[in-house]
């Protein structure tokens, strides 16, 4: 096994050293009862060039966005990924390292996160970030955590304007947090303020996605301030992408900010690993959930960078800790800070403007109906295809095109509703394509 | 070194993004913009030259030896790097439809058989992002399992070792059970005394980590399995130190229901400087009908996403879960085959090896044959010559060694539990071993030297508790407190609000 580094003399030198005759005796305590005493059934092995056909070949059974053209988006985009990310991350030193718990084997990866999180600052108009978690999904149900503890209140605001899989992870989380969950459901594609501020009595929280799963832009700054007015915490879902073009949420009164940051920096990679993003006011900072880099100096007073306030965390405070988390997504989130510091604030406005343009765009060439009219959008829409979204997907998809997201999966009454989404990578050629494909299979 | 914040000037940048000729679309009153952010304003070249010398002042398990205790720090394939980025795999979107993704989903449905059988249980959910989201998962399993026998209110406690992970604790918590504790006997055994006491009616289940943090296989574990199961309770296995026994002892044959598997560690996903990470968890047939949603089923020659189970706890993540860890680690499992028990084997033996040439000049808490790591105590050299656990750590630092861990398990005092892992030559690990008996020798010549340490790394020891008390936790721009030196200290982050 190529993997290993022992020779047969090495082995035989160490069992010595040891005292045991054979490696089977290094496991006489484990009980014979719980022995397995068979091969595992198991393929047999393959070389490395093996391995890559064997892979390729499996690879080769997907269909992804080189071979087909594709507007699905409805959470992961496919945005341009550049070079520099490929080269950094294949760095060993980043690549192969351990959560940095000795900052002086670390300084490399903890001043990236320090520079992460003041970059996710920010975006997002926050006092504080953390070094990432998971994905855009367990972070929503981590701020209701905190929510919970800030306000202690045991009830969760989600609008229904807020992504599918978002919903379903905070659901899945809330009885052990001992929250429930209530949702409100959208009006012509945006969320109602004095709905939602009807809906927040009591609550810990109000979670809205901007922009919306179906790509609209809610009225941010008076959700929030609904929100605030019934005493819940404001907490917006957000595009990185979108936050060159669009208001950071401090700026427009959320007390915490999270979202999915696949879109800066990695690849869509069937639907992970990628990283989320949880960042806050200051006043937050002792509950906020996961790793936090801090700046320090050294015995000389040379600046240098730690894991800080790590009395939240579980590996000091245990059962009482503001999470679990660990491992978090560190290399992801790496890959969002070169993705963004390539950008400049210059590239990351121009990237928002080009993706929203060609949404308008879009929706000029489609010349379908818009499911809401009424709302302006960003980088992604929905529009009505006149029979079931479903199988229009599946015709369209015949001709080399996916066309996007059925959203009757997630939506009553949205049947014939199609969610496009278009990034910077889709041209208006590609658009063009995309409207004669509609304008043959759509109903 | 200077932050890259510190670096950018005005009109710099690296990007280019192609100019379509589109009219421009406005963002309506209110919602657009009015500052932007503060990104760094920088060329490609200075760019790269900066994560070049971040990379410089960092350490992997490429740099060199990195035996970190529970964190199997592995060599990990360049192989796997090569085909994760196979653009079948990288640039497939998850919605994309079943027909058109059967790679993906075949490949995911063979890891899942891989790990049942390593486990010796019956299904697997790959969704789990860690493997403390895999110990919450498996927490919301018990409480799904206990409900649907009407037993949820009457089973609220989850019980843990005294040497347990910290996430252990953190999860029962976090999943909503009461925590109760049992104590490790003078074998570094639970406490079968201890135990039988303390479960009963009440007792949702067990959660340990075998071998335990310690590196010892618990004698007892057949034992402690019927002490749980006559009571009604379930057993989780937290999968964190599996690389022990991978092919030699399986989890479920142990008497265990649930398992958490660590992909970054046992399976050699890179861990990234702090990830990603994969928690898929193996369950008995008992508890499938409450895994996550989607499964990822096998139907003759086609595979799909099912979603159809009733009484599913619900999605933990998103998607599938961290797809690219799957790639890596069934590649990894590929290259040993039915041979994965070598691989246990080779671990096993290093750490052995490792401990038979240190015990000697490090206490050793319980004296027996390891697993895959072991726990030394450097009480003698604090005994002795005052030096501690983070001494020695920071003086191997100077040798060219990234330390064990420290301080962990708390149950031993200056703890130093050191993981070699089987990917090791025999040439490094002496070298470990004449680098910890020389620190044990220059405790007594000379301690100052092990206090001054590290010397050669990129800073000394840095003050944790300034970072603390200050928290800074971003760059302040022409607000940065290290420019004001009047400012006072405490208030950083709130001094910062305006930043």
């Amino acid at each position: 096994m190529s993997h290993l580094s022992l020779t047969g003399a090495d082995r035989d030198a160490m069992l010595a050293a040891v005292g045991v005759a054979t490696v089977d005796e290094l496991f006489r305590d484990i009980p014979d009862g719980v022995r397995f005493r068979r091969d595992l059934a198991l393929e047999p092995a393959l070389a490395e060039q093996e391995i890559v056909a064997h892979l390729t070949e499996l690879a080769k059974r997907n269909v992804d966005t080189g071979k087909e053209l594709s507007f699905l988006g409805a959470g992961i985009y496919d945005h341009y990924v550049p070079a520099v990310v490929d080269a950094v991350l294949s760095r060993g030193e980043f690549l192969t390292a351990y959560t940095p718990y000795q900052p002086e084997m670390s300084q490399g990866v903890l001043q990236a996160i320090f520079e992460f999180q003041t970059v996710i600052c920010e975006l997002t108009g926050m006092d504080v970030s953390n070094a990432s978690g998971y994905d855009g999904t367990t972070v929503a149900a981590d701020a209701c955590f905190v929510a919970k503890h800030v306000t202690g209140r045991d009830k969760v605001v989600l609008c229904e304007t807020l992504s599918p899989q978002v919903r379903q992870v905070v659901k899945t989380y809330a009885p052990g947090f001992g929250l429930d969950v209530v949702e409100v459901a959208h009006r012509g594609g945006v969320t109602d303020p004095d709905e939602l501020r009807s809906v927040s009595a009591e609550a810990a929280c109000v979670i809205f996605q901007q922009p919306s799963f179906f790509g609209c832009l809610e009225p941010a700054r008076d959700l929030a301030a609904a929100a605030a007015d019934a005493g819940a915490l404001p907490i917006a879902h957000v595009d990185p992408v979108s936050l060159g073009v669009l208001e950071a949420p401090g700026a427009y009164g959320c007390a915490l900010a999270v979202g999915e940051g696949q879109g800066a920096g990695n690849y869509i990679s069937y639907g992970g690993p990628h990283y989320g993003f949880l960042a806050a006011r200051s006043d937050y900072v002792r509950r906020m959930p996961g790793r936090i880099v801090g700046e320090t100096t050294d015995l000389n007073g040379d600046r240098g960078y730690v894991l800080t306030l790590q009395t939240r965390e579980q590996h000091i405070r245990r059962e009482k800790a503001t999470s679990n988390i660990t491992t978090n997504q560190t290399l992801l989130a790496l890959a969002g800070l070169v993705h963004l510091s390539w950008l400049g604030p210059q590239g990351l406005r121009e990237l928002g403007e080009t993706c929203m343009s060609l949404g308008e765009y879009a929706k000029e060439r489609l010349g379908l109906p818009l499911v809401f009219p009424e709302q302006a959008t960003f980088k992604e829409f929905a529009v009505r295809v006149g029979r079931s979204a479903k199988d229009v997907v599946r015709d369209a998809r015949e001709l080399g095109v996916h066309p996007g997201y059925a959203l009757g999966r997630d939506y009553a009454g949205l049947d014939d509703a199609l969610l496009v989404a278009v990034t910077e990578k889709r041209t208006p050629a590609d658009i063009d394509r995309l409207a004669e494909v509609l304008a043959e299979v759509a109903g | 070194m200077k932050l890259i914040f510190e670096k950018s000037k005005p009109g710099r940048r690296a990007g280019s993004l192609p100019t379509y000729d589109l009219p421009k679309a406005d963002v309506p009153e209110g919602l657009a913009r009015r500052h932007a952010p503060r990104l760094p304003e920088i060329s490609e070249p200075e760019l790269v030259r900066h994560f070049t010398a971040l990379a410089d002042r960092n350490f992997g398990v490429d740099t060199g030896f990195y035996p970190l205790g529970s964190c199997t720090m592995k060599h990990n394939p360049r192989v796997n790097e090569r085909v994760v980025n196979l653009p079948g795999f990288r640039d497939l979107h998850p919605l994309q439809e079943e027909e058109a993704s059967q790679g993906a989903l075949e490949l995911m449905w063979r890891l899942q058989e891989i790990l049942a059988e390593v486990c010796g249980l019956h299904a697997v959910s790959l969704q789990p992002a860690a493997g403390s989201q895999g110990e919450l998962t498996g927490l919301m399993l018990m409480r799904a399992y206990f409900a649907d026998r009407g037993e949820a209110e009457q089973r609220r406690v989850v019980i843990t070792a005294d040497t347990a992970h910290g996430t252990n604790p953190a999860s029962v918590a976090m999943a909503g059970f009461e925590l109760q504790k049992v104590e490790t006997d003078e074998r570094g055994n639970l406490d079968l005394d201890d135990l039988r006491a303390k479960v009963d009616g009440r007792t949702a289940g067990l959660m340990l980590t075998n071998p335990s943090t310690l590196g010892l296989f618990d004698e007892h574990i057949e034992e402690v399995s019927e002490i749980f199961h006559d009571a009604g309770a379930l057993l989780y296995y937290d999968g964190a130190n599996l690389n022990a026994v991978c092919g030699i002892s399986r989890p479920g044959d142990m008497g265990f229901d649930i398992v958490h598997i660590n992909l970054h560690k046992t399976f050699s996903q890179p861990h990234g400087g702090g990830g990603p990470g994969g928690g898929p968890i193996a369950v008995r047939e008992i508890l499938e009908p409450f895994l996550p949603v989607p499964a990822v089923v096998r139907e003759g020659d086609a595979f799909r996403l099912d979603y159809d189970r009733p009484q599913t706890i619900g999605k933990v993540r998103g998607f599938c879960g961290p797809f690219g860890v799957f790639v890596r680690s069934y590649a990894f499992i590929r290259a040993y085959g039915p041979a994965l028990r070598e691989m246990s084997e080779a671990a096993v033996l290093n750490a052995n090896y490792l401990l038979a040439r240190l015990r000697d000049v490090y206490d050793l808490p319980y004296d027996r044959l390891c697993m895959h790591e072991f726990v030394l105590s450097a009480r003698n050299l604090k005994r002795d010559h005052g030096i501690n656990a983070l001494d020695v750590a920071k003086r191997l630092m100077d040798h060219g060694f990234h330390p064990p861990t420290i301080y962990f398990p708390l149950v031993v005092p200056e703890a130093l539990m050191i993981e070699p892992t089987e990917t090791e030559a025999k040439e490094t690990l002496d070298e470990f071993v004449d680098a910890m008996r020389a620190i044990a020798e220059e405790a007594a010549s000379d301690p100052q030297a092990l206090k001054d340490a590290p010397q050669s790394r990129p800073v000394r020891r840095l003050d944790e508790v300034k970072a603390a008390k200050r928290a800074i936790v971003k760059y302040g721009f022409e607000e940065h407190p290290d420019q004001e030196p009047d400012r006072p200290e405490g208030g950083a982050v709130e001094a910062q609000k305006s930043a």
